[in-house]
C-alpha cells in the first residue's frame, strides 16, 4: 500500500532524487575530509550537474566508489549507506573515526509533493551536510593530514556498523526528509575519544603511540570494500580512468610515523648527485655489517616512491620522529619533508631492538669527511658542525641520513682512521676539523711522529709507543702491535688487526646510558633545527653516498 | 527597531543563540553564526521562464577558516552576502566596545515577508524568523587563557551549528517560494 498513492512519474523521480541526494552525500562528505578547503561558486545559470541547487563538484572517483558501493541500490530499510571516515598513521594502523548514515525509515509521508518539498527539503539537507562535516572532531584532523595521517573513507552499503568507533561515540543527527515513501534520515556518529588527540598532539608531544594503540582494534566485519585515500587529487585524473584501489593506497600511503622520543630523523631528497670517487663502491663492501646493512636499507628505501602529497607538505621543516622501539611488527615508512611538496621516503627501519641500536648515518660529503650523528648525544652534534665548517661545500637545500642497525664494532666517538681521504665510509663517526688530506691520515700513513690532529689519531700513536692512552677519549683501548693473520685488506688501505683494535671496545653508545624515557621530544625537536643546518652542510657527502647506493 | 514598519508578532519563531567571547573573537564567531544561518536560507536565483516555469540558480558554497578561533565554517560563496554581513558585524563590534570593557550585547537576523498593502497603508513586513545572537564579550588575561579560549570558543560553535542545522531540520513555516518575497534581511543591533 506504499506505493498506491504515488504517480509512476513521482516515483520515478522521488528514485531519482534518493539516488543523486545519497551520491552528492557521499561528495560533501569525502570532500570535507579532504584537508583542503572547498570552494565552489555560485551561478545563476543551472547545469545539468547541479543537484539540489548546490554547486557541489563530482570527483569522479567518488562517484564511481558510491556507484560501486550501491549496485544499483537505493537507500531502503535495513539498507542504509554508510560512509566511514578513518584515519591511519604512517605504521598502517588505522582507526575509525566517523561513520556517516544515510538511512531510510518506514515513516511515510503521503502528502508530501515530491518535485517540490521533497527536492527542496533534500538541498536543505545537503547545507546541513556541509556545516555538519566542518563541526564533528575528524575535520580538524583532516585539515592536518598528511605528515603523520591520512585520513581514507569507505562506502559500504548494509547494516550499519558502528562497533569499531569505540566506546561513548556520539551522534549528531544531520536532518531528515519525509518522503511518500519513508523518511530519509542523515546522522553522523563519531568516535569522541580523540577529542584529546587533537591535531596538537601530532605537532608536539610525545608517546602517540600509547593513545593510538588504546584505539586501534581488528575490525569486527573484515569488509571487502576498500579504503580510500581523502585527499586523492581528482584534478589530476582525467575523469575516464579510475586507479585501481591499489594504487590509491599507494597514493595515500605518504606519512611521517611518530615515535616515543627516541631518535629524529631528518630526511629531505637530495638536490643532485656529485660524482662520487670510485673507491667509494668498494669501500662499502668493508665487512662492516652496518654497512651491508644500510645498503640493504637503501635499496628499500629507494624502490618506493610515494607521490605527492596533499597540502602542506612543501613547508614541512621540522623533522620526521622516528618510530624506533615500537612493537610494530612491520618496517616503518619513514619519509620527510620533501621539496616542492614532494616526499622522499626513507629507508625502512626494523622495529625492534631500542633505539640505542640506530645510528644515523650521513653520507659524506666530497668524499672527505664522513659524519654521523647520534642525536642524543650533543657533543656529537657539536663535533660535526665542527667538521662541516671545515669542509663543507655549498650547502644544498636538503640532506639524506639513513639510518642503520647499530654494529657494535661502531663508536659514536671519533675514529680517525677512518676519516679518510676519498674513502666514503658511511659509519659512525666523526671528522675532526682540520684532518683532510690523505697525508694526514693514520691509516694511509702510520704517522711517525705524534700527528694530534685528531684524538683517535694522537691514541694510536701514543699507545703504540707507551702503551698508555693520552689525550684521546678511548681509555679502554690497549694498542698492542701485531700482526694478525688477515693483514690486509686491500680495500681498506688498513690493516685488519688495526681496524679490529680500533673497533674492539667502542664505548658504550651514549644513547644507551640515556634513559630513552625520559628524554623528551621537545628536547629533540628543539635541537633539530642546529642538527638540520649541519646536516645541510654536508649534504654533498651525502648525495655522494647516496649515489653510491644506487 | 526601524519606524514606519508595522511587526507582526505571531508566527515568527525566534532563535537565540548565546556566546562567550574574547573582544577579538566578536566578529568571527558572529558571522559563523549569521552565515551559517543565510546558507540555509538562501536559494538561487529564480528566473521566471514562460509557462509558469521557473528555474533556480546554484549556490555555491566555501570554506571559512577563523583566525582568532579554533573553528571553521562554510558559508555561501557571494561576496556581496559577505560584506553586508561584515558591515553589519563591524558595527556591532564597534558599538560592543564603545560599551565598556566587559560588555553584553545582541546582534539579530529577520526573515520577513513583504505584504503589500493598498494605498495609505505601507508595506507590511511581517516577520517569520528571527535569529538573535547574544554576545559577552569576556577579556582575558594571559596567552595561555586566551589559547584555551580558542579552543573552548571553536567548540562553542560548533554547538552552535549543531543547534541552527537542527532548528533548520524542523521544516516548520518557510515562506513559499514562488509568492515570496526576496528572501531579505534586516540587522537590528542594540
Amino acid at each position: 500500500a506504499m506505493d498506491t498513492d504515488l504517480s509512476s512519474q513521482d516515483r520515478k523521480d522521488l528514485d531519482k532524487f534518493i539516488k543523486f541526494f545519497a551520491l552528492k552525500t557521499v561528495q560533501v562528505i569525502v570532500q570535507a575530509r579532504l584537508g583542503e578547503k572547498i570552494c565552489t561558486r555560485s551561478s545563476s545559470s543551472p547545469t545539468g550537474s547541479d543537484w539540489f541547487n548546490l554547486a557541489i563538484k563530482d570527483i569522479p572517483e567518488v562517484t564511481h566508489e558510491a556507484k560501486k558501493a550501491l549496485a544499483g541500490q537505493l537507500p531502503a530499510v535495513g539498507r542504509s549507506m554508510c560512509v566511514e571516515i578513518s584515519l591511519k598513521t604512517s605504521e598502517g594502523d588505522s582507526m575509525e573515526l566517523e561513520i556517516w548514515c544515510l538511512e531510510m525509515n518506514e515513516k511515510c509521508d503521503k502528502e508530501i509533493k515530491v518535485s517540490y518539498t521533497v527536492y527542496n527539503r533534500l538541498s536543505l539537507l545537503l547545507k546541513s551536510l556541509l556545516a555538519i562535516t566542518r563541526v564533528t572532531p575528524a575535520y580538524r584532523l583532516s585539515r592536518k593530514q598528511g605528515h603523520e595521517y591520512v585520513i581514507l573513507y569507505r562506502i559500504y552499503f548494509g547494516e550499519v556498523q558502528l562497533s569499531g568507533l569505540g566506546e561513548g561515540f556520539q551522534t549528531v543527527r544531520v536532518g531528515t526528509v519525509g518522503t511518500p515513501v519513508g523518511t530519509i534520515t542523515l546522522s553522523c556518529a563519531y568516535r569522541i575519544n580523540l577529542a584529546f588527540m587533537s591535531t596538537r598532539q601530532f605537532e608536539r608531544t610525545p608517546p602517540i603511540m600509547g593513545i593510538i594503540i588504546d584505539h586501534f582494534v581488528d575490525r569486527p566485519y573484515p569488509s571487502s570494500s576498500p579504503m580510500h585515500p581523502c585527499n586523492y587529487r581528482a584534478g589530476e585524473d582525467n575523469g575516464a580512468v579510475y586507479p585501481s584501489v591499489e594504487d590509491s593506497q599507494e597514493v595515500c600511503t605518504t606519512s611521517f610515523s611518530t615515535s616515543p622520543p627516541s631518535q629524529c630523523v631528518f630526511t629531505v631528497t637530495k638536490a643532485h648527485f656529485q660524482t662520487p670517487p670510485p673507491v667509494v663502491t668498494d669501500t662499502l663492501k668493508v665487512p662492516v655489517m652496518g654497512l651491508a646493512f644500510s645498503h640493504q636499507l637503501s635499496s628499500s628505501r629507494l624502490s618506493y616512491q610515494p607521490a605527492a602529497l596533499a597540502v602542506g607538505s612543501a613547508d614541512m621543516g621540522y623533522p620526521l620522529l622516528f618510530a624506533g622501539g615500537l612493537t610494530a611488527a612491520h618496517p616503518h615508512q619513514l619519509i620527510g619533508p620533501g621539496k616542492e611538496g614532494g616526499v622522499p621516503p626513507v629507508p625502512s627501519q626494523p622495529a625492534h631492538g631500542t633505539q640505542a641500536d640506530q645510528e644515523r648515518i650521513c653520507t659524506p660529503l666530497d668524499g672527505a669527511h664522513y659524519s654521523a650523528v647520534t642525536p642524543s648525544s650533543s657533543e656529537d652534534t657539536e663535533t660535526v658542525s665542527n667538521s662541516s665548517e671545515g669542509k663543507c661545500g655549498s650547502p644544498h637545500d636538503l640532506l639524506e641520513t639513513i639510518f642503520v642497525r647499530k654494529v657494535g664494532a661502531f663508536v659514536n666517538k671519533p675514529i680517525n682512521q677512518v676519516t679518510m681521504a676519498n674513502l666514503d665510509i658511511p659509519f659512525a663517526m666523526f671528522a675532526p676539523k682540520n684532518v683532510e688530506l690523505e697525508d694526514n691520515d693514520p691509516m694511509v700513513n702510520p704517522p711517525e711522529s705524534p700527528d694530534t690532529e685528531s684524538p683517535l689519531q694522537g691514541s694510536l700513536h701514543s699507545e703504540g709507543s707507551s702503551g698508555s692512552s693520552t689525550g684521546n677519549t678511548h681509555d679502554d683501548f690497549v694498542m698492542v702491535d701485531f700482526k694478525p693473520a688477515f693483514s690486509k685488506d686491500d680495500i681498506l688501505p688498513m690493516d685488519l688487526g688495526t681496524f679490529y683494535r680500533e673497533f674492539q671496545n667502542p664505548p658504550q653508545l651514549s644513547s644507551l646510558s640515556i634513559d630513552i624515557g625520559a628524554q623528551s621530544m621537545a628536547e629533540d625537536l628543539d635541537s633539530l633545527p642546529e642538527k638540520l643546518a649541519v646536516h645541510e652542510k654536508n649534504v654533498k657527502e651525502f648525495d655522494a653516498f647516496v649515489e653510491t647506493l644506487q | 527597531g526601524p519606524a514606519g514598519r508595522s511587526r507582526s508578532a505571531m508566527n515568527c519563531r525566534a532563535e537565540v543563540l548565546e556566546v562567550s567571547v574574547e573582544p577579538r573573537q566578536v566578529e568571527e564567531a558572529a558571522l559563523a553564526v549569521l552565515h551559517t544561518v543565510l546558507l540555509h536560507r538562501s536559494t538561487g536565483k529564480f528566473h521566471y521562464k514562460k509557462e509558469g516555469t521557473y528555474s533556480i540558480g546554484t549556490v555555491g558554497t566555501r570554506d571559512v577558516d577563523c583566525d582568532f578561533i579554533d573553528f571553521a565554517y562554510v558559508r555561501v560563496s557571494s561576496e556581496e552576502l559577505d560584506r553586508a554581513l561584515r558591515k553589519a558585524v563591524g558595527e556591532f563590534k564597534d558599538a560592543l566596545r564603545g560599551s565598556g570593557s566587559d560588555g553584553v550585547g545582541q546582534i539579530s537576523l529577520e526573515f520577513y515577508q513583504k505584504k503589500k498593502s493598498r494605498w495609505p497603508f505601507s508595506d507590511e513586513c511581517i516577520p517569520w524568523e528571527l535569529w538573535t545572537i547574544k554576545v559577552n564579550v569576556v577579556n582575558l588575561a594571559n596567552e595561555q587563557e586566551r589559547q584555551i579560549c580558542r579552543e573552548k570558543v571553536g567548540e562553542k560553535l560548533c554547538e552552535k551549528i549543531i543547534n541552527i542545522v537542527e532548528v533548520m531540520n524542523r521544516h516548520e513555516y518557510l515562506p513559499k517560494m514562488p509568492t515570496q518575497s526576496e528572501v531579505d534581511n534586516v540587522f537590528d543591533t542594540s
